[in-house]
């Protein structure tokens, strides 16, 4: 009985896994993840552009998940720039671990060159890097946050201006 | 209260050198050369050089996965050059005290391993990457043999795959300098690791 208890808990949580993972939008191409996720003009995104190998981009993103939780004027995208040979092994096993609530997508887009000036074009490649979308109100920056206050504080100024 | 602004004013002055300091090169500035340890413990400058047609200098480290993507790509770039006359000289810019893994004991450590065709240089006190502009690894600056920049930016375009390549903005600069052209494009972006310092 503990046994098949055991392989019923197994079987479920190998379903929640595979529900997890079908989740995560993937995009080869940069326009179709925009086209895909900014689609509301009276929406504020908070974009943050990461991979689990961006040892500062982990440290920072309790704060985005925070954000999400309690600022309800916003919602948080954590657009993952992970290698392709890593979603299955690195980011999806993170996301599980990490219990990662915000919307998370993944590009594949590698054309660096040709994307990175259509978020921003001084942006210099480093990340991480947030991206606050309101209509056509835009402010980008290659930097991180020390705490989830800094991070707040710089979108309501934001929302405010 | 005059504290508060004391410190806010001390905070854009932080800023605003910050700005000046990541202005960096552009293509056609003329770079300057260094006098930096590599790992077999001697010292490196471009000025040694007397005969090369050009440097491919490459600011990388030993941590960071997106660097470690291209390291192979890197050895096999400063092999295939060093017979045409282009000195590919990598350079470290972070700061051991904020990560560890990248050390001047453990650069050796890894030149040895994956047995570098080229020095492999410590960027100690970081005097060199801001004049650069390099903001993160890897990033490329190839010079011309005047010391002047011809292109600024990333290897290739394609992280994920050395094979699924289809621009090499490196080598194809290299080709154009080789011509006595100047690189089409000069500039190329890519994601990298933020240079780490205090």
């Amino acid at each position: 009985m503990s046994s098949q208890r055991f392989i019923l808990a197994l079987f479920f949580s190998l379903f929640c896994a595979n529900l997890n993972a079908q989740k995560i939008a993937s995009f080869d191409k940069y326009e179709d993840l925009e086209k895909s996720i900014i689609t509301n003009e009276n929406t504020i995104y908070v974009i943050n552009f990461w991979a689990t190998w961006c040892a500062p981009c982990v440290k920072e993103l309790p704060h985005f998940e925070k954000l999400n939780a309690e600022n309800k004027n916003v919602k948080v995208i954590l657009v993952s720039l992970d290698f392709k040979d890593q979603f299955e092994t690195k980011l999806l096993p993170f996301l599980e671990k990490k219990n990662i609530k915000s919307e998370v997508v993944f590009l594949a887009d590698k054309n660096y060159n040709d994307w990175l000036p259509k978020v921003d074009k001084d942006w210099s490649g480093s990340i991480p890097a947030t991206w606050l979308v309101h209509g056509n109100k835009k402010l980008f920056a290659e930097r991180d946050f020390e705490n989830f206050a800094e991070l707040n504080n710089y979108v309501n100024n934001f929302i405010n201006q | 209260m005059k504290k508060i602004a004391s410190i806010i004013a001390f905070a854009s002055m932080l800023s605003t050198a910050e700005a000046q300091v990541s202005g960096g090169y552009k293509p056609g500035d003329k770079a300057t050369d260094f006098n930096l340890k590599s790992v077999d413990e001697k010292i490196y400058s471009m000025a040694n050089y007397k005969d090369a047609k050009g440097f491919i200098v490459v600011f990388t480290c030993n941590h960071c996965p997106f660097a470690v993507k291209y390291e192979d790509r890197i050895n096999d770039l400063a092999r295939k050059y060093k017979d045409k006359g282009y000195v590919l000289l990598a350079i470290n810019p972070n700061d051991p005290a904020v990560q560890p893994a990248d050390s001047y004991e453990l650069m050796k450590v890894r030149a040895k391993e994956k047995d570098f065709a080229f020095p492999y240089l410590f960027d100690e006190g970081q005097k060199i990457y801001p004049q650069y502009g390099a903001t993160k690894t890897p990033h490329v600056f190839l010079l011309d043999k005047n010391l002047v920049v011809k292109y600024i930016g990333a290897i290739d375009d394609n992280v994920d795959d050395a094979n699924a390549v289809k621009e090499h903005y490196l080598e194809n600069a290299i080709a154009a300098l080789e011509k006595g052209k100047n690189p089409s494009p000069d500039v190329t972006k890519a994601i990298g690791c933020t240079i780490k310092k205090k």
